[in-house]
């Protein structure tokens, strides 16, 4: 029988991930569908009730894909309970009667290489570890590209002059990553597209900067907060987000201990997943004026209520406005919507009254 | 100097090890009286609203602890990278103390990176002013004294095995099973009716943990692994298994369905949370249990 392979949708990162699996295995890759309402309402169904959300938006993706035809799942897995979803998610659908094969790649938050290339060799026996690390370097580099071309989109789409011009280019330039030929061809590449990008015009200024800080799956899926980003860039609000897979696969265990140092007058430890990078990110978007900060998580997303109560404290010591969102399932985008807009509201009046004082 | 001991979480696994040592050191020590209506008011009103019932209930203890010169809270990070904790108990000690103005006496076990309870116990040393040399003397008596009552309350629990009548395996956290709001009108009730109660915390720990891996073998929560091994252990001795969780525990909401979608004795799953009443779970156990007598018969 052919391999048909999925894997859970993230933010862009399907378009990377399919080119490495296209490269390294003899498998037929997914083309794995956009989140919809009913991607999630079939994940809530066969999901136990206070599991987070990131459970239910990849075990609903699953369903769909293995509806298509597709005979081997892979999981990312993560630090948190993230790590253990597999397990469960392996048996909810067995339960269902779908025939498949089930890869979880990190377990305990550690990737073990050794463990990868074992799981690897199973879709494809034929599997080179030569040709493997190749496509990973090619995947490596294209996922850092990407990264860097978002961090300044999401800077600057609020502010730009003709509506849609980022997105546009974006789009083809994901569009020709997908075909890249090899390092040097995506390395021109990446460098045509980001001129591109700094040509776009903008005004000059934007009106505020806001900085968002979370838990991955919700920062990293724009379904799973509800387009939260879209929502701001609207209001002509410049974004600045930490966390994305560069960060998550190649940085975390290098920075997380100047995290812990910018932290300690709060924390002494880890606390689990990305709390404390959170804290401490927190800190230095009050110490560099951002104008407001942005917590999100999923529903029940243990590590991040911790942080919650000090980012709490540190906003509070600051006098930063700070907004917190907890996304379920069942979160209604207009009440998001009317929340966004209470505090860009507030941002304003707090200017205003800056402004003010100078005055006088 | 006086030590303040919050009886919740950590307390269930480690209280009877931390009273002999302060006992042993000539250490005051205070403990709190057992879970009350006024804790968990306090508790919810410190905590996030998100937090499960365990951590709320812990921090309303804590606010029974003001004079104390310390309050004990250790931070449990994992006993090798296959037994973790739960996250909670990787920040407690860090919510704690943004929440508190009060010292707090910590120590860190990660056995990853090689720091056990007897190193993190010679860290206080210094806030306690005793020698290393009187804190490990003062440790190594203290865990000879409750291995041995340990050890008993494993026999007594697992002879309960061998009693007729219907027995149950209650599947829950201590720091739940033995609260006094959460697990105590349980397993009151149980007893009410007549119900043998074997706990799952207290089998040979190593043994559960080796035989969690038939129920699932990727499972790297240390708690969770000792809770469902303990089913293997005991299944050809019960009745029925009672899975009682807090609200919204994170470890339970993975473990707990993955193995009710893989045993094939009867059981129910109870989830407490600060709303629920205790005359709705009393009627779920009391058919729970009809249905156990009657397969019984």
């Amino acid at each position: 029988m052919n391999k048909i392979i999925a894997f859970p949708q993230m933010g862009d990162y399907a378009v990377p991930v399919t080119y490495l699996l296209k490269h390294i295995v003899d498998a037929e890759t997914l083309y794995i569908p956009k989140i919809s309402s009913e991607t999630i309402e079939l994940g809530s169904r066969y999901s136990p009730d206070f599991v987070c959300t990131p459970f239910k938006y990849t075990l609903g993706t699953y369903i769909e894909c293995l509806n298509m035809g597709a005979n081997v799942l892979i999981q990312l897995g993560g630090g948190c309970r993230y790590g253990y979803y597999h397990e469960l998610q392996e048996q909810i659908l067995k339960d269902l009667n779908y025939h498949f094969m089930y890869i979880n790649l990190v377990t305990k938050g550690k990737t073990d290489i050794k463990k990868i290339i074992k799981q690897l060799k199973k879709i494809d026996s034929k599997f080179s570890i030569i040709k493997g690390l190749y496509y990973f370097l090619v995947t490596k580099n294209m996922i850092k590209y990407m990264d860097k071309i978002d961090d300044y989109i999401r800077f600057h789409i609020g502010f730009e002059k003709e509506k849609g011009s980022f997105k546009k280019i974006k789009k083809q330039m994901l569009n020709s990553f997908s075909k890249t030929k090899g390092l040097i061809h995506l390395s021109i590449n990446y460098h045509k597209y980001l001129k591109q990008i700094k040509q776009v015009k903008t005004l000059k200024k934007p009106l505020y900067k806001v900085g968002i800080i979370g838990e991955l799956y919700t920062l990293m899926e724009p379904t799973a907060n509800f387009e939260l980003e879209q929502e701001l860039a609207n209001f002509g609000i410049a974004i600045k987000r930490y966390t994305n897979a560069t960060y998550l696969l190649f940085e975390k265990s290098k920075k997380i201990k100047s995290y812990l140092k910018k932290a300690k007058q709060y924390i002494k430890y880890k606390m689990g997943a990305d709390a404390a990078d959170n804290i401490a990110r927190c800190i230095e978007l009050c110490e560099n004026k951002y104008d407001g900060i942005i917590h999100i998580k999923s529903s029940f997303c243990t590590p991040e209520i911790g942080a919650s109560l000090i980012i709490k404290k540190i906003c509070h010591k600051y006098d930063v406005p700070l907004l917190e969102f907890s996304f379920d399932t069942n979160t209604s985008k207009v009440g998001m919507k009317t929340r966004v807009e209470a505090f860009v509201d507030m941002i304003e009046m707090r200017k205003e009254n800056e402004k003010m004082l100078f005055r006088d | 100097m006086k030590i303040g001991i919050p009886r919740s979480l950590y307390f269930y696994y480690y209280g009877d090890l931390w009273l002999r040592f302060f006992e042993e050191l000539n250490i005051e020590t205070k403990v709190t009286p057992p879970t009350n209506n006024e804790i968990i008011k306090k508790g919810n009103a410190l905590a996030s609203s998100e937090m499960c019932l365990s951590l709320k209930i812990f921090l309303g203890h804590i606010s029974y602890l003001d004079d104390c010169d310390y309050i004990l809270v250790p931070r449990i990070d994992n006993y090798g990278s296959s037994n973790q904790t739960c996250t909670n108990f990787q920040a407690t000690y860090d919510i704690v103390n943004n929440i508190f103005p009060n010292k707090i006496l910590n120590y860190n076990i990660n056995l990853e990176k090689k720091q056990n309870e007897l190193s993190g116990f010679i860290k206080m040393s210094k806030k306690l002013n005793k020698t290393k040399k009187e804190i490990k003397k003062a440790y190594l008596n203290a865990l000879k004294k409750v291995e041995i009552t340990k050890q008993n309350k494993i026999k007594e629990n697992i002879n309960k095995l061998k009693q007729d009548g219907i027995k149950v395996l209650l599947v829950s956290h201590p720091y739940n099973s033995y609260d006094e709001v959460i697990g105590k009108p349980i397993t009151d009730y149980l007893e009410k009716l007549n119900v043998t109660i074997i706990y799952s915390d207290l089998f040979d720990t190593k043994k559960a943990r080796i035989e969690s891996k038939k129920l699932s073998k990727d499972l790297y929560f240390k708690y969770s692994k000792e809770n469902i091994g303990s089913i293997i252990l005991a299944k050809h001795n019960i009745d029925g298994i009672i899975f009682l969780s807090s609200f919204p525990c994170g470890p339970d909401s993975l473990v707990n369905e993955l193995v009710i979608r893989k045993i094939d004795i009867p059981s129910i799953n109870l989830i407490v949370d600060d709303l629920s009443s205790d005359s709705g779970i009393q009627t779920r156990l009391e058919s729970f249990v009809d249905i156990l007598e009657a397969k019984h018969e």
